[in-house]
């Protein structure tokens, strides 16, 4: 088994994904991803896929690529049907000895509207089909690129351009899609959640993902400064209370069905999810001009129920390891 | 290298061969009809090990695209197929593949789009791919088919051009008919690497020297970078030629980019694109022996649009009608709206354009006689009174 | 010259084929430091972070790697690129870094 970094200082210093100098709103916390996920990898030459979303857009506006490694974007929906094409024809070139041998990793990203949404059946082909790589969606809850509307990924309640805090509609009605759930269940190696708020766990998930010889995914949550109406020192505040309130829980799943929960420490007292909901503007009416305590109660119910049904698959997981 | 044997194979089978003659290293592909035999026949390749590719099966021709893009974006030699549907899901990575300028060669088994949602032959959806970027040719018969697909590799990754080529045959008029193919066999001594060497990528993604690919171009700069794409398209148009002249030097056929027939002294013309061609060569031969002076033009050619070849071939001609497979909806079939755009402002003959063959609509000898017939009237006329007239339908 | 300044001079037929950009994170050329309304101050008052490597929050989590590890043992805020968000302010446990208004 790999090492992992134990310590920040651990990680490489120098800058082996993006550069400074990319276009991403001040304080954006998927600059801070993409930094991570080229720290994680040290020792292995990337190449970086990206589906249409911030993090392309920003980084690359022509002719300034805040990439220090080979990039390419295709579009939205296909980062990783792409990325499938590009794994192959790296493979078949070594193979036939056109280029060198070297183990190359194939990092595809994608936002949560190109994961959840437009691009979740190249996803799920891509993992079908088993190639080498791994896919991170950076989930803000939503398409914050064309400017805040909402996604699946989207949680319940949520103010967006398109699903409007009203008088008739408070917000989303639905429930955020359950996205590792459905990545875990076409039974790959490995994949998990993250967060932005804790670094060394984001390095050791994408360490690990790359380690397999095959698909893996990891899931960060991003909160975002402007669609989620928050300052802009806030970012990694806002992702922290996500994980501790137990509405974003870290969790891995290995081969489809092994739960291991990360964060929370089940044993901590309980955060309430209302400690995450209220720093965020995009949630305001669920507080003023008075408090909506039904939605909130809706909300904190589907949290509990949520993590009861992950302890109950960790717990599972952990009284029938006996392979 | 040796050629040849000659084979009975159905068009879709003489391509899967071609294909497989050029080696290519990554085929992503989704099955449609009237592809879908092609796709078959190289997976057997493939499972054989008669070919060292990596066969993906994509699970939508949007992703097959998008598989090709990534691929090619590697260096890689790279292919697909497809038809109708596929083509219309996968079109705005096709878009996208040529403004990249990368190198990659698709077989579309022509046949109608939805809806209603029909399975046979026209244009429309290579039309669909007009204006995408993407070199075109279309083939006669079953061994230009396998002649183009090994063409295809040569001109899409010739550096000059780095652009993707589709190779269209006519569904099941081609694609499931069975003619004679020679098929060329590559010996120890002598591969197909002359005319066709390993692909050396005008750039490619490299570890070692990285470049960014897909940046957000804003007006400063999009402009240039398309004009520079047009250049490049453009210009592959003496590269398809000098492909062309290479492969009849080697091996004897020659497929020109326009071919007339009995143009010398034709008073009135059609062009013709695809299988059609071949109907319309023996109408020809039987107006001929009636006496009249009609003649043809075939367009293998598409895009890039050879402007002066098709110049050349219809001005002596009194009267030419373009038959297109496909028509622009509220306009007219696009290989007319091209050549009248080609002999604006010249003095030539009068054009019209016919609408035959939608939807696998037979294009018979009588086909050709109702059109040579309209067309002399025309000329009679000295006008053209209907530009565009649809040929051989119920209730006209 | 920046890669903006030098493309600007080309003419379409100079540019990189397929709207590629030929070398990597040319986007150094771009100053984010420019957007900064608030500069972070280390180390300014009683508040001192004096071992970094101990710690290394603000350089991990800052989204534009304005901090920079330098030897033996320090930071340097690069206020080039700095947009002055204040994350690593904000999570600084010793409190060390200060946000003052340009």
């Amino acid at each position: 088994m790999a090492d992992y970094p134990t310590k920040l200082a651990d990680l490489p210093k120098e800058e082996r994904s993006v550069s400074s100098g990319h276009r991403l709103c001040t304080g954006c916390a998927a600059g801070t991803i993409a930094r991570l996920v080229g720290k994680a990898v040290p020792d292995k030459p990337l190449m970086w896929v990206n589906a249409t979303c911030c993090m392309e857009v920003a980084t690359t506006i022509y002719p300034f690529a805040a990439w220090h490694v080979p990039w390419i974007h295709c579009a939205f929906e296909n980062a990783a049907a792409t990325a499938s094409g590009v794994r192959s024809g790296l493979d078949m070139l070594m193979k036939k000895g056109r280029i060198p041998q070297r183990d190359i990793e194939v990092i595809a990203i994608g936002g949560d509207g190109g994961t959840y949404d437009i691009g979740i059946q190249a996803i799920s082909g891509a993992i079908e089909r088993g190639h080498d790589f791994v896919y991170i969606c950076y989930d803000n809850e939503a398409y914050m690129n064309t400017g805040i509307q909402r996604s699946g990924a989207t949680m319940h309640a949520a103010w967006t351009t398109t699903s409007p805090a009203g008088e008739a509609i408070p917000g989303k009605q639905e429930f955020k899609k359950p996205l590792l759930r459905i990545v875990a269940a076409h039974g790959l190696e490995y994949c998990a959640t993250a967060s932005c708020s804790y670094p060394l766990d984001f390095v050791r998930k994408v360490k690990r993902a790359v380690d397999v010889k095959g698909p893996a995914f990891v899931h960060i949550i991003q909160p975002c400064l402007r669609g989620w109406r928050f300052g802009t020192e806030m970012s990694f505040q806002v992702a922290r209370l996500a994980v501790e309130s137990r509405f974003f829980p870290l969790y891995e799943v290995y081969w489809g069905h092994k739960f291991v929960l990360n964060y929370p420490n089940p044993i901590l007292t309980k955060v309430d999810v209302e400690d995450y909901l209220k720093l965020q503007g995009r949630l305001r009416h669920l507080f003023k001009p008075e408090r909506k305590q039904e939605i909130l109660d809706v909300i904190q119910a589907h949290v509990d129920k949520e993590w009861d049904k992950l302890l109950e698959l960790a717990e599972f997981s952990e009284r029938s390891a006996t392979y | 290298m040796a050629k040849a044997k000659v084979l009975g194979m159905m068009g879709d089978f003489a391509v899967a061969e071609a294909a497989k003659l050029c080696n290519p290293d990554v085929i992503a592909a989704y099955p449609i009809t009237p592809q879908t035999i092609i796709v078959e026949r190289l997976a057997e390749f493939v499972a054989d090990g008669e070919l060292d590719c990596d066969y993906i099966c994509v699970e939508s021709e949007h992703s097959a695209m998008s598989a090709c893009f990534g691929a090619s974006a590697a260096g890689a030699r790279v292919y697909t197929a497809t038809a109708s549907q596929g083509l219309a899901l996968m079109i705005e990575i096709v878009y996208i593949t040529a403004s990249a300028r990368f190198p990659v060669v698709m077989t579309i088994a022509n046949r109608a789009l939805s809806g209603p949602i029909n399975i046979h032959c026209d244009h429309s959806d290579a039309m669909l791919a007009r204006d995408s970027g993407w070199i075109q040719l279309f083939a006669e018969d079953c061994q230009e088919a396998y002649d183009s697909t090994i063409q295809a590799f040569r001109i899409a990754e010739d550096k000059q051009v780095s652009l993707p080529v589709i190779n269209c045959l006519d569904g099941f008029v081609l694609s499931h008919s069975i003619e004679p193919v020679e098929i060329l066999e590559p010996t120890e001594e002598e591969t197909l690497d002359g005319f066709l060497p390993i692909r050396d990528p005008l750039y490619k993604l490299d570890v070692d020297a990285p470049i960014a690919q897909g940046l957000l171009a804003l007006p400063e700069f999009y402009m240039e970078i398309k004009r520079g794409q047009q250049e490049a398209h453009l210009r592959s148009l003496d590269v398809i030629k000098e492909v062309i002249q290479d492969f009849g030097d080697r091996w004897g056929r020659y497929w020109p980019v326009v071919e007339p027939y009995q143009m010398d002294d034709a008073e009135v013309a059609v062009v013709t694109i695809g299988s059609s061609t071949g109907t319309g060569r023996a109408a020809v031969d039987e107006l001929r022996a009636e006496g009249k002076k009609v003649g043809l033009v075939k367009l293998r050619c598409f895009r890039p649009f050879p402007v002066k070849d098709i110049q050349a071939a219809l001005k002596n001609a009194g009267a030419v009608g373009v038959c297109d497979r496909a028509v622009s909806f509220g306009s007219t079939g696009p290989a007319y709206a091209d050549t009248a755009g080609a002999m604006v402002g010249r003095s030539g003959p009068l054009i019209k354009n016919f609408i035959i063959g939608l939807g696998g609509k037979d294009i018979t000898i009588d086909t050709f006689r109702a059109m040579y017939d309209n067309l002399y009237a025309d000329l009679a006329k000295g006008e053209v009174e209907e530009p565009v007239e649809w040929i051989g339908i119920r209730g006209e | 010259m920046t890669i903006q300044d030098e493309y600007r001079k080309k003419g379409w037929k100079d540019l990189p084929p397929g709207g590629i950009v030929d070398r990597p994170a040319t986007a150094r050329d771009y100053k984010t430091g420019t957007w900064r309304a608030f500069r972070p101050i280390r180390n300014k008052d009683k508040k001192i972070c004096q071992n970094p490597e101990a710690c290394l929050v603000c350089w991990i989590l800052c989204p534009d790697a304005a901090i920079i590890r330098v030897e033996p043992n320090e930071l340097e805020i690069d206020l080039d690129y700095c947009k002055g968000c204040g994350v690593c302010a904000l999570e600084c446990p010793l409190k060390a870094i200060e946000m003052e208004q340009e």
